[in-house]
Order: structure tokens, then C-alpha cells, then sequence
């Protein structure tokens, strides 16, 4: 193996802000006071927060300091599966902040913002494009803000029928938020269980399909990272009873261009620009995640939308049907630019980018499957679940893995989810890593396995190189501590 | 995490499918989750229980258990009125992993059918029911 990735590094010892600082000691100089002195009305007056005294390279070195105890996607491979940590090229964030487009106030007059709203009209027609859908709202602020809107979506069009439906199949390979945006819509999840092959079957569906169920919330590719063979199929067994079909497109990394989700009888779908379009994500925000219809669901899309008349664009509010405003103005802007400046960088190369992400996951599935357990040992899509079965004999878990991984210099993967796997271990490489990173990793997953036998207490410890050792997560949970 | 063998499986409580217990008292029955639950979830983090008073039927979701690794549901054994719920696991989840079936007990419940502990399974049936899931 080549030299490993991982050292203890230069990393600085940082306390927390309220042990810096001086009293009195200030970070800015107020001007001398040129008015009146005039006293507060004491209701307003009273200790103040306990803020800490502290100059400006204080805070400064703070943070910076904080910032090299962290793990991004610049600084190496982040095989979080369900998340598709991918590398964002910068110049997707050079695009966004153009000061025509970072200064572009959101109350500005339609015709003063007609290179923004073009830009919002094409970004829907190019999503259109590449998911084989036939209209697209781009307000939701991110995935599971979107699944509730294909939820009230799809409430609407029954309402619009004069029905009111009260359930909606969950199958047990969707995403843990679907059961969660479903509720919110006043709907019962009704869980199905996926097949020994790790999908759905038709028959598991048209079992607790009825007239009273509003449709269908599936994941597809699912979060076992395989593609729901049978979507055709239970797509027809859904509308037969006149449902309607939900797909959570988290997973759309493995499947841009290539699927036409309009002909496999999907009605709604949404997308995570912030996972499958390359906008930076994991620190909380902002998202985006775009709903995608086919033609009967676009009177109920969310007002405004981006309309074009005669090369003129304009934002409208005369929608009927709609379902309503989901978000302040139209949405998180700043994705949007940059899921633009990705797409038409990568033009019809975006096809590609999901086959190699696709490849890459099957070369780790592959060159992993003798090493550790593979429950479904069939070809995945954009991501492979492991478990840690093999390695139960020895007392290692899933945890003490992925945590040793950090001592070769990896983030470690999404673990113990999808739950129909136990300990499962979900790696999705994504498009961006080289072949060496991956040999890189695929080598210090097969050393790692070589210590659960051979030195098992490395790993119950582990990480042992990292500034902070192993947590413990139970009593972090159990008495939290969240004080500064 | 524990062999089969080596878990704690008293004679005293029947047993379901999705690893509660059910512990017949005078008029009423005590319900937790079992050592096996207990060891496949790890660390328990929190606990959530119903109202006193709340009625469930057998096999309806009566509150949440979660640990570091997950979040699972906890099913009634039997059907009946809260009469009594843990309190002590508010403040002590962990309970639940020392103490499967005395000071880790999750709710009391005033059965509405006595006869539905009869379609649980004793310690035996419930430790061949484990091995099967290997």
C-alpha cells in the first residue's frame, strides 16, 4: 500500500471563546460620542448576554484554528453513501458570485432582474431535460422540503378530483425522511418490505394498494443503491387505482440522463441540487431541492413561477391551482446559479459523470466482496451496502471500522443505514475520485479488515491519530452538553 | 454484541416477535424490551412513552426507543390501558441496557383480553425464534 494519507498533522489546541479574551478587550473602535447622553427607560436596560471580550485575531485564529480540525471534499475523499459527497468545481462558486448575480436583490423589478428570471426559466428546462419530466419548480430549499411538496402536490390533484385519500406506501428501502414529509401532508405511511433481491416487488405493492391510498413514495435508485427493477410495473398497479407516483431523486447521481422518469410512470419527482448538481452541502444549508411533474400535477407547482411571453420573462402569481408559496421570494438563488454553471459546464457529460459514478461504486463493490459481507451481491448503482458480519466473530463493529478509517485519512461512510441491513456500511464514491484515491481506500478498507482479526483493540480504540480521539456518543446523547 | 447463549432470557415473562417482554401481575402486565433487543441496539439514548390512560390494541406502536445507532418502534404485547409508565428512564435510559426486565420495565398496562398473552411465546420458543433470525 502506498504511503498512507493520515497523520497527526499540525493541529493547534483551541479553547472554547469564553476561555480567550480579556475584559474589556474589543475587536472594533467606536467613534466619540457627539450627542447627548440620554438615559434608556430602565425596562429596556439589564445585564447583557455573556458575550467574551476578545480582539480580532482572536476570532480569527479561532476559527481558523477550528477550520483545520475539519473534513470537506476539498480535503479528500468523503464516501458518505446517500449523500453524494462529490467534489464541487470552483467554478461554480466564481459564477455565483458575480456581483450582477450575488447583488441581485430579490425585490428588484422584473424588468431590472431578466438575466436572473432567464436563468431560472432555463435551469427548470435543462432539469426537465435531464429527468424526462415535463415541468419544474425550483423553491423548495432542499430534499425533504421537496418530498413534502411532491406530497402536497399530489394531495392537490386528488382534492381536484373531489377525493380525499389517507395513506401512502412507504417501502423500507425509501429515505428515512419520506415517512416524516408524508405525515406532515396528514398521510399514514404504509410500510412495504423490500424482496430478498433488495427491490420492491409488484406483488408487495398491488397487496396494499387501494382507493384509499394516494400513491407511492419510492426511492429510486433505492437507498440499497439498486435500481427498482419493477418501477414500470408498480407504477401501473398504483394509477390503475388512481394513484400517484412519488420518487425521491437523492439518489439521481446514478441515473442523469440516462433515465427518462416521465416513461417509467413517475408523476413527481424531486432533486437535490446541493447533492446531484454540485453545490456544497453537509454544513446545514442552503439547499435546494427542486420538484419535477409531469403535466397533470403543473397547476398545483408553487407560486411564483418563471413564465416567458414574447423573450420576456416575469414571475406570476396567477396560478389557480397552485399549492402556494413554499419559500420566501423564489427559493435559495445562490444554488440555483450554481447547479447552472455545473450543468452547462458539464453538458453532455453529466450522462457520464452517473455511469462513472456508477462504475466506481461496482469496483469497490467488487473489489471489497471478499473482504466484507455483501448482503446483496448484485450490480448496484451509484453507492454499495456492506456489512460487518465477517468481522462480528471478532467483536468489531461497523463504528469501530468506519472510525479507524479516519486514522487512514478518509471520512468514514454512512453506517447503519439503510436499516434492512444490519451494521450495514453504505459507501458511494461519487464521479470525482481518481482510481488511485479509490485503490487508496479499497487498500485501507482491506488493511482495516487484516487488524479486526489480527489486533482488534486498535480498532475498538480508533481513531487513534486524529486530534480528537474516539467520542462518546452515548453520553454526548444522554446528558448534552450545549453550552459554550 | 452478545452470542445467543449467553443472553438473559427469564421464564418469568412471554416473549413477541419484535422482542418485547410481557410480565403478568396481579391485574395487570408489565412490558419492556428484552436483553436481545436491548444488546442489538446498543447504547439506549431515549426513551419515549405513552400517557397514562392512553388504550392501545396488541401490535399498535405505543412509543419509540432510540440508541446511537437507530430509532425503533416498541409494539404493545398485548392490548389495554396505561396504568403506569417508567418514569425513571427519562432521566436514565440506560436502564433499559443494565435492567431489561426489572428496573428497565417500559409500562403498565391493564390488559382489555388476558387470553392475548396466550399467543406469546415463552423463553423457549422465543430463544428458537432468535436462532432462526441468524
Amino acid at each position: 500500500m502506498k504511503e498512507s494519507l493520515g497523520t497527526t498533522g499540525l493541529i493547534l489546541n483551541e479553547p472554547l471563546l469564553w476561555g480567550k479574551g480579556k475584559k474589556g478587550r474589543r475587536a472594533f473602535s467606536l467613534p466619540r460620542r457627539d450627542v447627548e447622553t440620554f438615559l434608556l427607560n430602565e425596562d429596556l436596560t439589564g445585564e447583557g448576554p455573556d458575550f467574551p471580550d476578545l480582539s480580532e485575531v482572536d476570532v480569527v485564529r479561532h476559527y481558523t484554528r477550528l477550520s483545520t480540525w475539519n473534513f470537506g471534499v476539498d480535503t479528500g475523499m468523503y464516501p458518505l453513501g446517500s449523500c453524494t459527497m462529490k467534489y464541487n468545481p470552483k467554478t461554480n462558486e466564481r459564477q455565483a458570485s458575480l456581483p450582477g448575480l450575488a447583488g441581485a436583490h430579490p425585490l428588484l423589478p422584473g424588468s431590472l432582474s431578466q438575466g436572473t428570471l432567464r436563468m431560472m426559466f432555463e435551469l427548470e428546462r435543462y432539469l426537465s431535460e435531464i429527468t424526462g419530466m415535463d415541468a419544474v419548480s425550483l423553491q423548495p430549499a432542499a430534499g425533504a422540503h421537496g418530498e413534502f411538496t411532491g406530497m402536497l402536490l399530489i394531495y392537490a390533484y386528488h382534492k381536484s378530483k373531489g377525493e380525499r385519500r389517507s395513506k401512502i406506501i412507504v417501502p423500507d428501502t425509501a429515505h428515512g425522511t419520506n415517512p416524516a414529509s408524508a405525515t406532515l401532508c396528514g398521510y399514514q405511511s404504509i410500510p412495504v418490505k423490500s424482496n430478498e433481491e433488495g427491490i420492491l416487488s409488484p406483488e408487495a405493492v398491488a397487496k396494499v394498494m387501494d382507493e384509499d391510498t394516494a400513491g407511492i413514495m419510492v426511492t429510486n435508485p433505492n437507498t440499497l443503491g439498486l435500481f427498482e427493477e419493477n418501477i414500470k410495473e408498480i407504477a401501473e398497479i398504483v394509477h390503475s387505482k388512481g394513484g400517484q407516483v412519488y420518487c425521491d431523486g437523492a439518489n439521481m447521481n446514478a441515473v442523469m440522463g440516462i433515465v427518462h422518469m416521465g416513461e417509467i410512470g413517475i408523476d413527481v419527482l424531486h432533486l437535490n441540487l446541493h447533492k446531484t448538481f454540485s453545490t456544497p452541502h453537509g454544513g446545514g444549508g442552503p439547499g435546494c431541492g427542486p420538484v419535477c411533474v409531469r403535466k397533470h400535477l403543473e397547476p398545483f407547482l408553487p407560486v411564483p413561477r418563471v413564465i416567458e411571453e414574447n423573450g420576456i420573462y416575469s414571475l406570476s402569481e396567477d396560478i389557480p391551482e397552485s399549492i402556494g408559496r413554499l419559500h420566501a421570494f423564489y427559493g435559495n438563488f445562490g444554488v440555483m446559479i450554481k447547479a447552472y454553471s455545473y450543468i452547462l459546464s458539464m453538458g453532455a457529460n453529466l450522462k457520464k459523470a452517473s455511469q462513472l459514478a456508477v462504475l466506481n461504486a461496482n469496483y469497490i463493490k467488487e473489489k471489497l466482496k471478499d473482504v466484507f459481507h455483501l448482503p446483496y451481491d448484485r450490480p448496484c448503482m451509484h453507492e454499495c451496502v456492506f456489512s460487518d458480519k465477517i468481522q462480528e466473530a471478532n467483536k468489531v463493529t461497523t463504528l469501530d471500522m468506519v472510525k479507524r478509517l479516519m486514522d487512514y485519512g478518509f471520512h468514514p461512510p454512512t453506517i447503519y443505514f439503510p436499516l434492512v441491513v444490519h451494521g450495514a456500511i453504505m459507501i458511494e464514491p461519487t464521479e470525482t475520485e481518481s482510481k488511485e484515491d479509490i485503490d487508496l481506500f479499497i487498500e485501507a478498507l482491506k488493511a482495516i479488515a487484516l487488524e479486526a482479526k489480527e489486533n482488534p483493540d486498535l480498532l475498538h480504540d480508533a481513531p487513534s491519530r486524529c486530534k480528537v480521539k474516539r467520542l462518546d456518543e452515548t453520553t454526548a446523547a444522554r446528558k448534552p452538553c450545549l453550552a459554550g | 454484541m452478545k452470542e445467543i447463549s449467553d443472553l438473559n432470557l427469564p421464564e418469568d415473562v412471554c416473549y413477541t416477535e419484535d422482542h418485547e417482554w410481557a410480565r403478568p401481575e396481579d391485574d395487570s402486565v408489565r412490558i419492556g424490551i428484552s436483553d436481545y433487543a436491548q444488546d442489538q441496539l446498543g447504547d439506549i439514548v431515549f426513551v419515549e412513552l405513552p400517557e397514562i390512560g392512553d388504550t392501545y390494541e396488541a401490535g399498535e406502536e405505543f412509543g419509540t426507543v432510540e440508541s446511537v445507532k437507530a430509532v425503533s418502534e416498541l409494539y404493545m404485547p398485548v392490548g389495554g390501558e396505561i396504568l403506569a409508565v417508567n418514569l425513571d428512564l427519562e432521566e436514565s435510559p440506560g436502564l433499559v441496557n443494565e435492567s431489561p426486565y426489572n428496573d428497565g420495565w417500559m409500562i403498565e398496562v391493564k390488559p382489555g383480553d388476558p387470553a392475548e398473552l396466550d399467543d406469546l411465546m415463552t423463553s423457549d420458543a422465543y430463544l428458537e425464534a432468535l436462532k432462526g433470525e441468524e
